[in-house]
């Protein structure tokens, strides 16, 4: 995600600060003189990797530091849950599983973790799913449960605060 | 205050042999098991009746039955620790409605009559101004029902979720910490006694189910049967799986959650940080409330055992002692 920020010199530093303190990760920070603005102001994005749920917090610190945000930019993938699968993962077509998300459009199939287990003995995977918002991730969580329950996959989900 | 105790099995010694070593002016006029029964009006002796039911399996007499004390014998309070029965309630439902209807106190640790019936025996309390415990029909030892009646009386309960059955924890830990199937798990968790010889109620997530009606029921304000519960239980469970949770820090537990805003009532196996205050081990019992204004509230502790169980019905007894009977 992008953070677009009017600052003032030496202040830059009271803006990365608090982005670790929530345990976020700057990917890259770009300032440039405006040139229409007062020559105290300048414009600096920061693109950055938060962990979920902690914008909220990292706008709240921002503004305790006398830092104003001006627009915050398009959130990537931003949720993520593991999920793990237990059945005839590979009988059942594990790719058409991976597959129906992949499709959505908004949200995908980052990772897969597959244990092979005796022959005619259920096998377990592990599939980590990122989506742009938590609606998406809802919906994309709906998908699998009722791909789950065709294929007869038992699906175990995060017990995740809300 | 005078009690009445049917069932003396694990729960009903453990509460016997509670009352017998402390002062805590409860006097037992009547005892019955599934063969026998006693009524002295002016008070059993305790001892004599636990050594008598190990010696001969009988706590008192045989011709003396539970439907009769419930209707005859003189007592203030019923407590009721008979085997459940989730189908039909029985025998305790009927034990409890008797002893309601006779302007009786009850407290009970069976799950089948409050997951059945709790909303008419609770107006037929409400009728008669007694009152109705069940502190132990959920988590054993943890006040958990307490907690949220009495101390979080006000709140508005937002969320529940937990660990609601030790079987389950048991064999779930096992398999995380020693890698073992959920066979081998479940025939140790047979071995040190902490499964039935039937798990199935325990490990197919029946057992919290009932638990989590009770909880919905009684605290959540909803009028929620077993059906309505979304179960899954642990019997699928693979060694590999718990391995795959265990790469990211995380392990599987049953977890009963209730969630009212979002119509969710459900038991099932969840992925969960080591981290989290609801991993706990062994055949410990876990669960948080999330409410309006304490916040989060989890309480942690035995969830079964014969004095562990007897310390939530006692709670109950003094707790109706302290409130309803004078003179006592
Ligand atoms: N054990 C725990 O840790 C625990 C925890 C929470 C809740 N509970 C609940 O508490 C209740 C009692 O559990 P428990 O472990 O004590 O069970 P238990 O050890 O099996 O004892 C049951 C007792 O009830 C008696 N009984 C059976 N049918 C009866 C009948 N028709 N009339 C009168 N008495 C009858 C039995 O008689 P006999 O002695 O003649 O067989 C026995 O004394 C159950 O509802 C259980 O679900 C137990």
């Amino acid at each position: 995600m992008k953070l677009e920020m009017k600052d003032t010199p030496g202040q830059l530093v009271a803006a990365l600060k608090p982005i670790s303190a929530v345990g976020g990760n700057i990917i890259a920070v770009i300032h440039q003189r405006d040139t229409l603005s007062t020559a105290e102001t300048l414009d600096v994005q920061i693109v950055l990797e938060l962990p979920e749920g902690r914008l909220e917090t990292l706008l709240g610190l921002l503004k305790e530091q006398g830092v104003s945000v001006v627009r915050i930019g398009e959130q990537r993938l931003l949720h993520q849950r593991s999920l793990i699968l237990i059945g005839h993962l590979m009988h059942t077509d594990l790719s058409d599983t991976v597959d129906r998300i992949d499709q959505t459009g908004f949200a995908e199939v980052t990772e897969i973790s597959l244990v092979m287990p005796a022959i005619n003995e259920p096998s377990s995977a592990r599939i980590t799913v990122r989506s742009v918002d938590l609606a998406d991730m809802h919906r994309a969580l709906d998908i699998l449960r009722s791909v789950a329950g065709q294929k007869q996959i038992l699906m175990i989900e995060p017990l995740e605060a809300v | 205050m005078r009690i009445a105790i049917l069932g003396f099995g694990s729960v009903g010694r453990g509460i016997a042999r509670a009352l017998a070593e402390k002062d805590l002016g409860i006097v037992v006029t009547a005892l019955a098991d599934s063969r026998s029964g006693l009524i002295r009006p002016e008070g059993i002796d305790i001892e004599a009746a636990l050594a008598r039911k190990e010696e001969t399996g009988l706590c008192g007499e045989s011709g003396v039955a539970a439907p009769d004390i419930a209707i005859h014998a003189d007592y203030d309070c019923l407590v009721e620790v008979t085997p459940t029965d989730a189908v039909t309630g029985e025998p305790a439902l009927t034990h409890i409605r008797t002893a309601i209807e006779r302007g009786k106190h009850v407290v009970t640790s069976n799950k089948g009559p409050i997951a059945l019936a709790y909303a008419e025996l609770q107006d037929a309390a409400a009728r008669q101004q007694v009152a109705l415990r069940y502190e132990a029909t959920v988590c054993g030892a943890i006040p958990l029902v307490h907690a949220m009646q009495e101390g979080l009386a006000g709140n508005t309960m937002q969320r529940l979720y937990g660990v609601l059955n030790g079987t389950c924890n048991f064999i779930l830990t096992r398999m995380s910490e020693e890698g073992l199937t959920y066979e081998q798990a479940l025939l140790e968790a047979r071995e040190l006694g902490y499964a039935e010889a039937d798990p199935t109620y325990d490990v197919k997530g029946i057992d919290a189910a009932i638990k989590l009606v009770i909880l919905a029921n009684t605290v959540f304000g909803q009028k929620a049967v077993l059906d309505d519960v979304e179960v899954t239980g642990i019997d699928q469970l693979t060694p590999d799986a718990l391995r795959l949770a265990e790469e990211q820090e995380s392990t599987i537990r049953l977890i009963g959650e209730i969630a009212p805003s979002e119509k969710i009532l459900r038991v099932s196996p969840r992925i969960i940080p080591k981290t989290h205050p609801l991993v706990v081990e062994g055949t410990l019992n876990a669960v948080t409330v999330e409410t309006d204004m304490a916040g989060e509230i989890t309480l942690i502790g035995k969830g079964a055992g014969s004095t562990e169980t007897a310390s939530a019905v006692i709670g109950d007894l003094i707790a109706i002692q302290s409130r309803h009977v004078q003179g006592s």
